[in-house]
């Protein structure tokens, strides 16, 4: 193919994806140099959506910085807010009760499955089929609404506090979710006898989009798409926080590297996550739901920190410069998808257009998050 | 990936780096000091302080600060020590900067991670005079690395020497500032 | 004089026809599709949505016609014009009845599959006057699908014109009296009966650009494709135009296979049977595009060239042996 490329009979002409394009899901835009239908070089172009939250967080005290969090990445708010508050908790060395932990791997998994949901409605659009979009839409209401109830809000959630959490759910809550695994449950297995084993869908998406393990090591792609070539790492296992360790789950591990592989891992953490949950439910002790002694003043001691979490798309880590003053000196906010879609120029070479557009789908992009 | 032999390689490496008399890196007056820091909070403290840190690995403890190992080193020795850490299997996680003003120094981080199940987690970083923040590019090593150091000297102006398309990644590409800069004003 | 007010007359009942047709396919669609998706689709204007095509349609022709810059204006203004008129052109031998057909030619066949390739001249070249690479791409895909679909489709209609002897279409109808002489059984002669069927279906699908082979506006890849740059007007006739090509398809799937406007137990033949078996596969057509994803553009010429091709030309073999022995 890049022989082909290459020759000077061909005559190459520069595409661009977006920024606005209804398959880059936001405002991403690629620079495509293509020949024919097959791409020679796809140059992904950030910054549409740039709003420097790092910045921000070196004007914003500890606690104030904690709604910007959830902005970054709409669809897994609650995770990117889990990974803020334990990183707080972890420099300032504040214990959180054991029912807040619960409560917020309760919210985290089911933010988890929302945010999986609208990725395989939105990645079936992306292959041209729209109804299970709505089908996605349908069960995702059911979660944003019990979350509703629990936060007040239904998308950029700062339902966590350090120390615990802003209140305790209500009653309804338990067995909302309860309902709501169980409603789940049954439709999944609808999903994939209607969408996934669709010869056409499978005929889009075996063997499309490769990505190597090592390919994954070098540009530290993270999550699913870590987890679809064959490296079974999740940081809920593999650097266990909160109270993760207390669960039984799997790692869902698909060794072919395709969008398939990317997809059915995607597919198979909705379970997990509805395992957890249901453990998470079973086990919820009472108690309080915010620590006794959370200082007033979120200070710091000098030095540095870091954690990372799992969020949807793969790990989000912060690293953030203390010095003592209640507002941080350097906030690095480490996104997944920016890795995960670094990888794309290589993976996409010589690839059709059809077929690149899969495999940015699989990569589960959330620009804003990218673009921070 | 070996946790003892990455320890030692980047002990040694950062031990390398320490007799010479660094034009950018150090204060003249430090010496040769054992790479093997007892107390690992002191010296953290000490970034901070008036005496800088001094070259060296440290093992932080992981639970107060996420991190197993801190390695400083010269901003020349950042390249080997990706390499020491890529023979070994790890990954790239982020790289980034942090400015430090009142010292007039620029330091660039590198975190790296295991994906192949241990938990270990390594921290590199290199300070260069804030006037000519130049650090040569990892991204031969890292694929990865191309994004993370273009948004580096997109946002703090860390020149990384090599790098292949050191242009604005997420500002406009008419931009003439690098906003996470203290002395930024807006 | 009297031929001349019966075409006149039926001229505008075929201009009609086809709008009509058009507008409330895109009703269907929609309400079908709202169904299909567990939502209400159209329910505002009029009593369920039923005035909402002619409110679209109003509102098409109410707003103005871009013209980009740069673009090849003759062809950007002509080519809405190629996408409708052929489209109507083609309901002229079309048999609604026995009696109830505007030009009954015997030629007929023929005739409609001649419009029918016009019809890609339309998306070529709206495609290429438009000055978008998006319909550029577009319009070469939907150029290739058109030519490689055209032929397996042609050789099943040879397989149905040996049979019946015959290029007028309600001549075709005419043979078909009952259930059991659709030429889609084996025992009339269609040698490989239900799959010849299926084949033609399937290559009707990609000839009017329906998902899922609707690569010429795969929205997800090309934006809107051909499309892209019409606005008001220009793009209502694509549409019409599309929607007209559907009913054209059904319709020759009816007549060639399931015995047009004849009952299947021979009883009280007329329009209203041909209607039924029309909008019934109209409703296929609606109800495949709202389940099934879109193929790639390789994998959709693969399916023409490397399966659908050679089946239909070893049952016009096997057909013409057939019809020898016979």
């Amino acid at each position: 193919m890049t022989l082909l490329a290459e020759s000077q009979l061909h005559e190459t002409f520069e595409l661009n994806l977006g920024p606005q394009h209804p398959a880059t899901h936001g405002v991403l835009r690629v620079k495509l140099t293509m020949d024919g239908e097959y791409i020679v070089k796809a140059e992904p172009v950030l910054g549409y959506i740039h709003r420097m939250h790092e910045k921000m967080g070196e004007n914003r005290t500890w606690a104030q910085f904690m709604a910007n969090v959830g902005r970054m990445d709409y669809l897994s708010a609650m995770s990117f807010n889990h990974g803020y508050v334990a990183l707080v908790e972890r420099a300032m060395g504040i214990e959180v009760p054991e029912r807040a932990e619960y409560l917020r791997v309760i919210t985290v998994e089911l933010n988890r499955i929302q945010s999986h949901l609208l990725w395989w409605g939105a990645f079936v659009l992306d292959l041209g089929g729209f109804s299970p979009l709505l089908y996605a839409f349908d069960d995702r209401e059911q979660i944003l609404d019990l979350l509703e109830t629990v936060t007040g809000s239904r998308l950029t959630y700062s339902y966590f506090r350090f120390g615990g959490l802003y209140n305790d759910i209500d009653e309804n809550f338990v067995d909302g979710a309860r309902a709501f695994i169980k409603r789940l449950r049954s439709r999944i297995p609808m999903y994939h006898d209607l969408v996934t084993y669709n010869i056409i869908l499978m005929t889009r998406l075996k063997g499309v989009g490769p990505i190597s393990a090592e390919m994954c090591r070098k540009y530290g792609a993270t999550g699913p798409v870590l987890r679809g070539s064959g490296i079974q790492f999740d940081i809920r296992k593999n650097e266990p926080y909160s109270v993760y360790p207390e669960f039984d789950f799997d790692i869902p591990v698909y060794h072919e590297g395709d969008c398939m592989a990317r997809y059915m891992v995607r597919m198979d953490e909705m379970e997990q996550s509805m395992r957890i949950i249901e453990q998470a439910l079973d086990k919820l002790p009472d108690g309080p739901v915010k620590a006794k002694k959370v200082p007033k003043l979120i200070k710091p001691p000098i030095g540095d920190y870091y954690h990372a979490v799992e969020a949807a798309r793969g790990t989000f880590s912060i690293r953030v410069v203390s010095n003592k003053t209640n507002k941080p000196y350097r906030m690095k906010l480490r996104s997944p998808t920016f890795s995960n879609l670094s990888l794309f120029e290589e993976a996409s070479e010589g690839m059709l257009l059809a077929d690149a557009l899969a495999l940015m789908g699989s990569l589960d992009l959330v620009i804003p998050e990218i673009d921070r | 990936m070996d946790q003892a032999k990455i320890k030692k390689e980047l002990a040694a490496l950062a031990a390398e780096g320490m007799p010479e008399p660094e034009p950018v890196e150090e204060t003249p007056e430090v010496e040769a000091v054992p790479e093997e820091q007892a107390e690992a909070k002191p010296k953290k403290k000490e970034k901070e302080k008036p005496k800088p840190r001094l070259n060296g690995l440290v093992e932080t403890p992981y639970d107060e600060r996420g991190a197993h190992v801190d390695v400083q080193l010269n901003p020349d020795q950042v390249v080997r020590a990706a390499e020491i850490l890529d023979s070994e299997g790890m990954t790239l996680e982020a790289v980034t900067g942090v400015d430090w003003l009142a010292e007039k120094q620029m330091e660039a981080v590198y975190d790296y991670s295991y994906t192949g199940g241990e938990l270990f987690r390594v921290v590199i970083r290199a300070r260069a005079d804030r006037a000519q923040p130049d650090f040569p590019t990892i991204s031969n090593v890292f694929g990865g690395a191309n994004w993370h150091e273009r948004e580096t000297w997109d946002l703090l102006g860390i020149n990384f020497t090599g790098h292949p398309q050191l242009e604005r990644l997420l500002l406009p590409e008419d931009a003439d500032f690098h906003p996470l800069r203290k002395d930024y004003k807006p | 004089m009297n031929e001349v007010i019966r075409l006149v007359i039926y001229l505008v009942a075929i201009i009609a026809f086809a709008a009509l047709n058009a507008a409330y396919l895109v009703w269907v669609e929609r309400k079908g599709a709202g169904h299909i998706q567990r939502r209400i689709g159209p329910k505002e204007v009029g009593p369920y949505g039923l005035l909402q095509p002619l409110a679209d349609g109003a509102k098409l022709m109410s707003k103005q016609i871009l013209i980009p810059r740069g673009v090849d204006v003759p062809l950007f203004m002509i080519a809405p014009v190629l996408a409708m008129v052929p489209a109507i052109m083609s309901f002229v031998t079309i048999p609604f009845s026995e009696t109830l057909v505007a030009r009954d030619i015997n030629i007929g066949l023929l005739m409609i599959f001649a419009f029918a390739s016009v019809n890609i001249m339309a998306l070529l070249l709206g495609g290429w006057a438009s000055r978008n690479k998006y319909a550029v791409i577009s319009a070469t895909r939907a150029v290739s699908q058109n030519v490689s679909y055209e032929i397996p489709m042609l050789i099943t209609v040879i397989t149905i014109v040996m049979i019946s002897g015959s290029m007028n279409l309600n001549e075709i109808v005419m043979q078909q009296t009952n259930i059991l002489k659709w030429y889609i059984w084996p025992w009339t002669g269609n040698f490989l009966g239900p799959i010849s069927f299926l084949l033609f279906f399937t290559c009707s699908l990609a000839e009017t650009n329906r998902a899922p082979f609707d690569l010429g506006e795969a929205e997800s890849e090309l934006i809107a494709g051909f499309h892209t740059e019409y606005a008001g007007m220009g793009f209502g006739m694509f549409f019409m135009g599309e929607y007209a090509n559907i009913v054209i398809g059904c319709s020759l799937i009816t007549i060639l296979f399931l015995g047009g406007w004849q009952c299947p137990f021979g009883l009280f033949p007329g329009i209203h049977w041909f209607l039924i078996k029309l909008y019934a596969l109209c409703w296929t057509f609606v109800w495949i595009r709202w389940t099934y994803p879109r193929t790639t553009l390789w994998g959709l010429l693969n399916l023409s060239w490397k399966y659908l091709i050679p089946i239909s030309l070893v049952n016009l073999i096997l057909t013409a042996g057939l019809l020898k022995v016979m």
